[in-house]
Parts: structure tokens; C-alpha cells; sequence
């Protein structure tokens, strides 16, 4: 077995295929991606199935038919994704499942890149299902093959929760190529398999049972575990997740390794009672450290009344940790100090000297961007025009900085179409116009735009086709002609699937040929009723051009900026004499449309 | 041996990643353990990078505290001021002086000083090693090779727990064949270059 540098997410699909895992479906969401990304490579070889998902709702209810049979699944989303899928999650924790199904859901603390941060132990808790918090990249590994063995166990499924600084950590993991699946035992029928009232009357209180039968049986992980500082100590840290390395980290910093015991807690729920009694019962003080919400402290904190202690409990609930945003070691440094009433030096920097002013280096949309295109054409046909642009989530969201700020609204996936919907009838004579891109339009858009024409809401929907869906890392999706391991698929037009719904107006637009697109943009929004217009051209970042702009000549330059103040093309700036093009120019050649001097010219 | 954190910063595009990942392969080989992750922005490029690695024994978490990093190795003048924060006092910086002027300044919403940026490393950091990564790396006719560049001058400086001919040799490894005969070009340009940039 060779030991190689794998990311959390790969060490994950690397547990699976170990696990022998059979079906594996998926919707992209970072930090969760490259888990399928890595089942993809794998599956082929392998022979099992892996799929990007239409949706996080279609991939779980996939991964619950398969699991149903008796195939081992495997289902991967970020945070929000299981909104999404919360509909049969519900449900599917009362029915169960034959095979082991793993429920990958990756949550972003911080948040960086998600529109929140929400905690998905709560929602295990909700659903009653038992959830692991990995540490490291290597026990994400291991957690995701015990999890199999556990769902099958229980007959429930089992959530495996990292957050970004596992998914998305390096580390030396030893890995073996083995994939030894079982027979699939095959669909058996059973009553247990329909969700009547009658069934779930039945079913919810053997779920209720399986609550502490998942107890005793995470009790006897080998996640959860306990360090002893060395001096005999009557003050402990309960830490969860990636929050054991800062704790450890930080206790080392502030001097204060060996005055405290540790335990390391990998099963946030339901809580493993054992090693949390043990541990508090010797103990006048505790303090948990975990990322988010105060999942685990709440559950020892009834614990401890339960059991008449008397131990304080120190955490969130008493703003000893902060309850938002991503953890680190200079923040638990800041916990471990007010706990242990120490003062924690804030490590010494070497930035103490002030610091001079640092350029704001937001991400941006690439230089040769399709979308910076469609804004800019739709900024343009709305001159003069009383109307707002419901945005969406995903590269072209970046639209919303100066100069395009095209972006006024960003709620979910497939928001911008439904928002649009309710705009319009709070302010029926305003136009309102909804940008969503392909894949977001096949995720949850679909049904805001035939909602649109059932209702009659004269929106104009724009979907911003870059044949990929960009933002989470190029994945295909349903419009692309191509799964997920590469074999070719039947692409599905989104301009057909308009006028099936009903849109009377369709066209489909090149939105680096600025005039017509403005002209089309102008037609959609002054049109009677529903419009549909898809913006459709490759992302850049995958389809490069083997050419690039620049200005022929500084004479021909009549000044005027508008290239520099119009676009936000990251590879124009602003010269001596006349606007720069950089090395990063893609070629799309949008600025040498909108030059009124025809100063710009191709260099191959 | 001590455990060794470094920092590599840029902004996206200018192949931090790939960087960070030489070395901590380097390290592996070495018979270390390693520990690494990015704050990474998004798809785009465009926006800051920053890749922390950890190398040695009993490594805790993937991320740098403030104050501990050993090195930065600093792709871009602004990247590398903002994030001294993370070095330890009397710890080095392998800087590029290559600057990338982002939108906002070009829309007047902040500024870009280099003159300041420089006086400030200078006056914050004893152990500075700036080098024009951009010209060595078109010198040895690929800009893009920016990074073989870097590497090759952090290992000149011969702070990292990895022999330089170790690092080479991964960076090889990693490259693509074709473009073998480029980055050791770049990394050597890169190794040459102290005290003549
Ligand atoms: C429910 C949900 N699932 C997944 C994500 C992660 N995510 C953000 S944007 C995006 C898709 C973007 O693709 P597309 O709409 O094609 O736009 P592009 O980035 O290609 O411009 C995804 C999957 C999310 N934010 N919410
Ligand atoms: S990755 Fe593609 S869609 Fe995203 S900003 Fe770059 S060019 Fe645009």
C-alpha cells in the first residue's frame, strides 16, 4: 500500500470503494465535490455506478432505491444540498434502508463559499440519525467505512459530516486498491417500504429504539477516545471535529498540555453516554470546543443533569467559544484561555508594525468570462427601463461587483425565477428579470419558470448556458452530453424544454455579439408575457482560445475608458496612454466589439 | 527534527497550488508526515490563495496559527505583506516582486502602493529574499513556470527540511514531461538567483 498525499474528499471515495460501495449519487456543492470527482475515476475500473445527480433530492431518493435493494450507496452534498433533500431524508430515516447507506454531507464553517453556514449535526439530530465528525482527511477515511457497517447495522442511514478543513485538507494516507463489494441481496417487498401513516405509526418507535441502540453502539467506536495531559486533573476539554487539532494545538501553545485532559469525540450523535460520563465524572470543569452550533454541548449538558453532576460546563452557551464562524487555533486559543483563566498571549506576529493599505482582491469573474458578456447586454437593453435582475448561485453571482452590479437579489439555488415570480406580483408593471445559469436551471430553476407561465407572471428568465456547471469545478450535468464518468448522454436542450413549458418567447443568444444580444435582451424584457433567453457559450476557464487582444496602438485609443469602466475585465487595465491588455486576455474579444475607435486587435 | 510550517501565497492562476504540493510530496518522501490545505476562493481565478503546509511529526491540524509559520513563500508583492501575519517573528519570506493589480483598484475602490509594500518587508522582515520571479521565469521562456521559479530560491535559501536537489527531483515528478525541460530551467534560474535580484 503506498502512502500518497489525498485530500479529505479523496481519502472519503477511497473509504467507499473499500467499503464496497455499489451506487454512488451526487449534486456538486463545495467543499463535497471531489468525493464523486474521485468515485468518477474510480467507478470505471471498478464497475459500480456513479452519477452527478439532476439534484440533492434526486441523489438521496437514488441512493435510498439502491440501499433499498440492498446495494451499499453512497450520497454526497454540501451543507445546503440537504435542504434540498430534506423531503426524503425524513421520511427515509422512519422506512430505513437494507444496504448501508452513507449520507456525505460537507459543511463550511466560516462560510466560504456557502450562502450559510448551518450545522448538519442539528439536522441528524432532527432526523434521528446517527452522525459522524471526522477529525483529519484519515479518519474521514475510516469513518466512511465504519459508517457502511454501522447503517447496516441499525438498518438506518448514517450521516458522515465533515467540514472544509478535512474535505479540503492534504494528508500522508496509506491507501489500498481493494473493491470487494457483496452481492446485492435484491428488492424484497415489505410494507416497510411504503410510507402509509399506518407504517409510520409503526416505524417511529422502533426509530425511537434505534436512538439508543445507535448510542451503545457508537460507544464502542474508536472515535471517541481520551488523552490525559499527564498531572493528575480535575479540568477536561471535550472537543469535536477538526476542533480536536486546535485544541490540542492550542493547549500546547498556552503551555497548557499537561494540566488538561482531552477527549476527542468523532460521534456527535446521538451522544456516546459512556466515555462523556466517565470523563465529566471526574472532572469539576469542562469546557467543548466544536465548530458551529452547540451540538454536543447541549447533549452533555443534559447529560450531567441527568446524572445529578455538578461539573460546569463551559462552551458556547456562555460565550467561552464562538458559536459563529470557522474555527482555528488562534480563536480556541483565545476559548482554552478564558477557560483556564490564563492570559493567552496573542501569538506574537510578525505583522505588530501597522500594516499599509492592502488592495481588496475579491474573486472575480475570469477575463473572457460568457456571463461578464450577458450582464453587460442585459445592463445595456435595460437603460431607460424600470427593472430589477434576480440574481442566482453560482460563478455569474460575481456579477454583482462594480462595475456590472447586475446581481440584486441571490436567495438559493433556483430562487432567481421564483423570486422574479413574487417580484412581479408584488409590482406587476416593473419588468423583472431572473439570471440563472444551466445547471441551476436544471437543479430547481425548472420549476420557477413553469410556475412562471402557469401563473402568468411576465418574467424574463435568463439561463447563462456555459455548457458546465463552473462554480463548484466544471462538473457535467444533464445539458452536456456527458455523465459524470465521460460516456456520452443525451444532451437536454434547455430552449426545447422552455417552449415545452409553455414560453412563447425562446431565443437562443451568442452574448459575445453585443448588438444582437442587446437587441434580443430588449425584445425578451418587452415582451408580453414569459421570455426565455439562453445565453449560451463555453466557459472560458475549459475552452481556451489560442488567442489574445490588445491595443493595436495608443493613437487609436480615443480614451474614452469605457473597456476599462464597463467591463471589470480583470485583464484590462488602465495605461499611461491607453488600457493594457494582460497575458490573461481569453480572446472572447467582447471589448474589441464595444471599442467605438477599433483601436483593439488580435495577436496570436 | 523540528516541525516545519510554511506558507505559500499568491493569487489564483499563478500555480500556488501546485507549488504547495511539491513540497509537501518532497516531504513525504523525506519520511515526513504532512499536513496541508488552501483557503481557496472559488472556480475563478483571480482571488488571493493561500496554502498552508505542515511538515514533520504529530502534526495537529491543517492550519497554520498566527505567528508560527517558519516561512512564506510569497507569489505576488500584496499577497505576501497580507499574509505575514502568519509568520513567526525572525522567520523567512521568499518574495516575488511580480505585483497583480486587481479590478477594484482599477476602479478606483482601494489602491495598490508598491513602493509602500516594499519599505514595509523590508522594515518588518530581517530574513527578505525578493526575486523577480516573473523575468526568470520568461527567461526560461514559460511566465507561467513563476512557480519552478519560487521553489528554486526556497530551496537556495536552504531553510526547508527538504534537500534542494529532493525538491527538484518531486517538482520533476509532478511536471508533465514536456514541460521538464522548462521548469528546471525555471527552478535553477530560481536557485541562482539570490542576492541578484
Ligand atoms: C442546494 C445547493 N446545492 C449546491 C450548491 C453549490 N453550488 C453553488 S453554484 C452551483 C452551480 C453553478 O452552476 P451553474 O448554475 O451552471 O453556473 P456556473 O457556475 O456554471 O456559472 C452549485 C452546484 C448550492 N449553493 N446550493
Ligand atoms: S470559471 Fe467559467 S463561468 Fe466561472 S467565472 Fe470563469 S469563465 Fe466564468
Amino acid at each position: 500500500m503506498p502512502v500518497r498525499l489525498l485530500m479529505g474528499n479523496q481519502a472519503i471515495a477511497y473509504g467507499a470503494v473499500e467499503a464496497g460501495v455499489q451506487v454512488a449519487a451526487g449534486y456538486p456543492g463545495t467543499p463535497s465535490s471531489e468525493i464523486m470527482a474521485t468515485l468518477s475515476k474510480l467507478a470505471p475500473r471498478h464497475n459500480f455506478h456513479a452519477e452527478w445527480s439532476v439534484n440533492e433530492k434526486v441523489a438521496l431518493e437514488v441512493a435510498a432505491g439502491a440501499a433499498f435493494a440492498g446495494a451499499r450507496a453512497i450520497c454526497t452534498m454540501k451543507q445546503v444540498g440537504l435542504n434540498v433533500a430534506a423531503d426524503p431524508l425524513m421520511t427515509l430515516a422512519y422506512l430505513g434502508v437494507r444496504g448501508g447507506l452513507v449520507l456525505l454531507v460537507a459543511d463550511d464553517p466560516g462560510p466560504h463559499s456557502s450562502q450559510n453556514e448551518q450545522d448538519t449535526r442539528y439536522f441528524a439530530k432532527f432526523a434521528k440519525l446517527p452522525v459522524l465528525d471526522p477529525a483529519t482527511p484519515a479518519e474521514a477515511r475510516e469513518m466512511t467505512r465504519y459508517a457502511f457497517e454501522l447503517s447496516e447495522k441499525l438498518e438506518l442511514p448514517v450521516i458522515l459530516r465533515p467540514t472544509t478543513r478535512t474535505c479540503h485538507a492534504y494528508q500522508d494516507i496509506r491507501i489500498s486498491d481493494e473493491y470487494n463489494p457483496r452481492p446485492v441481496s435484491g428488492f424484497k417487498r415489505d410494507r416497510r417500504w411504503i410510507c402509509l401513516p399506518t407504517v409510520a405509526r409503526q416505524r417511529h418507535p422502533i426509530l425511537n429504539r434505534q436512538q439508543e441502540q445507535a448510542r451503545a453502539l457508537l460507544e464502542q467506536s474508536p472515535f471517541n477516545e481520551e488523552r490525559k495531559g499527564g498531572k493528575a486533573t480535575r479540568t477536561g476539554i471535550i472537543a469535536c471535529g477538526v476542533a480536536v487539532g486546535y485544541v490540542h494545538e492550542s493547549l500546547a501553545l498556552a503551555g497548557l498540555a499537561e494540566d488538561v485532559d482531552v477527549l476527542k469525540l468523532g460521534t456527535p450523535y446521538p451522544l456516546p453516554a459512556e466515555p462523556v460520563l466517565s470523563f465529566i465524572r471526574r472532572m469539576d470543569r469542562v469546557l467543548v470546543v466544536e465548530e458551529l452550533e452547540p451540538v454536543v454541548e447541549e447533549q452533555v449538558i443534559t447529560l450531567a443533569w441527568k446524572h445529578g453532576l455538578s461539573v460546569s460546563i463551559s462552551g458556547k452557551h456562555d460565550y467561552v467559544v464562538p458559536r459563529e464562524g470557522e474555527l482555528d487555533v488562534d480563536r480556541v486559543l483565545v476559548s482554552v484561555g478564558a477557560f483556564s483563566g490564563i492570559e493567552t498571549k496573542a501569538v506574537a506576529a510578525t505583522t505588530d508594525n501597522k500594516l499599509p493599505a492592502l488592495p481588496v482582491r475579491p474573486p472575480v469573474m475570469c477575463a473572457g468570462c460568457p456571463h461578464r458578456a450577458s450582464y453587460y447586454a442585459f445592463k445595456k437593453a435595460a437603460e431607460g427601463l424600470d427593472v430589477v435582475f434576480a440574481g442566482d448561485i453560482g460563478c455569474y453571482t460575481l456579477g454583482v461587483a462594480p462595475p456590472l452590479k447586475a446581481v440584486d437579489t441571490s436567495l438559493c439555488m433556483g430562487a432567481s425565477v421564483t423570486v422574479a415570480n413574487g417580484l412581479h406580483w408584488a409590482e406587476p408593471e416593473r419588468r423583472q428579470v431572473a439570471f440563472l445559469g444551466d445547471s441551476t436551471f436544471f437543479h430547481t430553476g425548472i420549476a420557477g419558470l413553469i410556475n412562471a407561465v402557469y401563473n402568468k407572471a411576465n418574467i424574463t428568465v435568463v439561463v447563462l448556458d456555459n455548457h458546465t456547471t463552473a462554480m463548484t469545478g466544471h462538473q457535467p450535468h444533464p445539458g452536456t452530453g456527458q455523465t459524470v464518468v465521460g460516456e456520452p448522454a443525451q444532451a437536454i436542450d434547455i430552449a426545447a424544454l422552455a417552449r415545452a413549458c409553455g414560453v412563447e418567447f425562446v431565443r437562443v443568444v451568442d452574448p459575445l455579439v453585443p448588438t444582437k444580444a442587446i437587441r434580443e435582451a430588449r425584445e425578451a424584457m418587452e415582451f408580453p408575457g414569459p421570455s426565455v433567453v439562453v445565453m449560451s457559450k463555453p466557459c472560458v476557464a475549459k475552452n481556451k482560445r489560442g488567442f489574445r487582444y490588445e491595443v493595436a496602438s495608443p493613437e487609436l485609443c480615443n480614451g474614452c475608458r469605457i473597456c476599462v469602466d464597463e467591463l471589470g475585465c480583470p485583464a484590462i487595465l488602465p495605461g499611461p496612454e491607453a488600457p493594457v491588455i494582460s497575458l490573461n486576455c481569453a480572446g472572447c474579444a467582447l471589448c474589441v466589439r464595444i471599442c467605438p475607435s477599433g483601436a483593439i486587435r488580435r495577436v496570436s | 527534527m523540528k516541525n516545519f510550517d510554511l506558507v505559500v501565497a499568491g493569487v489564483g492562476g499563478q500555480g500556488i497550488i501546485l507549488a504547495s504540493r511539491v513540497v509537501s510530496n518532497a516531504a513525504i518522501a523525506a519520511g515526513m508526515e504532512v499536513r496541508t490545505s488552501e483557503v481557496l476562493g472559488m472556480a475563478q481565478r483571480e482571488g488571493p490563495v493561500t496554502s498552508h503546509v505542515r511538515m514533520g511529526r504529530n502534526i495537529q491540524g491543517a492550519l497554520i496559527p498566527s505567528g508560527q509559520a517558519d516561512a512564506l513563500l510569497g507569489f505576488e508583492l500584496s499577497e505576501t505583506v497580507r499574509n505575514l501575519y502568519l509568520l513567526k517573528p525572525g522567520g523567512t519570506v521568499v518574495t516575488s516582486t511580480t505585483t497583480i493589480v486587481p479590478t477594484t483598484v482599477v476602479l478606483g475602490l482601494s489602491s495598490y502602493n508598491r513602493e509602500e509594500l516594499m519599505a514595509h518587508l523590508r522594515q518588518t522582515v530581517s530574513n527578505l529574499v525578493t526575486v523577480n520571479a516573473e523575468r526568470l521565469a520568461r527567461e526560461a521562456s514559460n511566465v507561467k513556470a513563476l512557480n519552478s521559479v519560487l521553489l528554486g530560491t526556497l530551496a537556495a535559501i536552504d531553510k526547508l527540511p527538504i534537500p534542494a536537489a529532493a525538491l527538484r527531483e518531486t517538482l520533476l515528478s509532478i511536471v508533465p514531461a514536456r514541460l521538464h525541460e522548462v521548469n528546471e530551467r525555471a527552478f535553477d534560474l530560481g536557485y541562482r538567483s539570490i542576492g541578484v535580484s
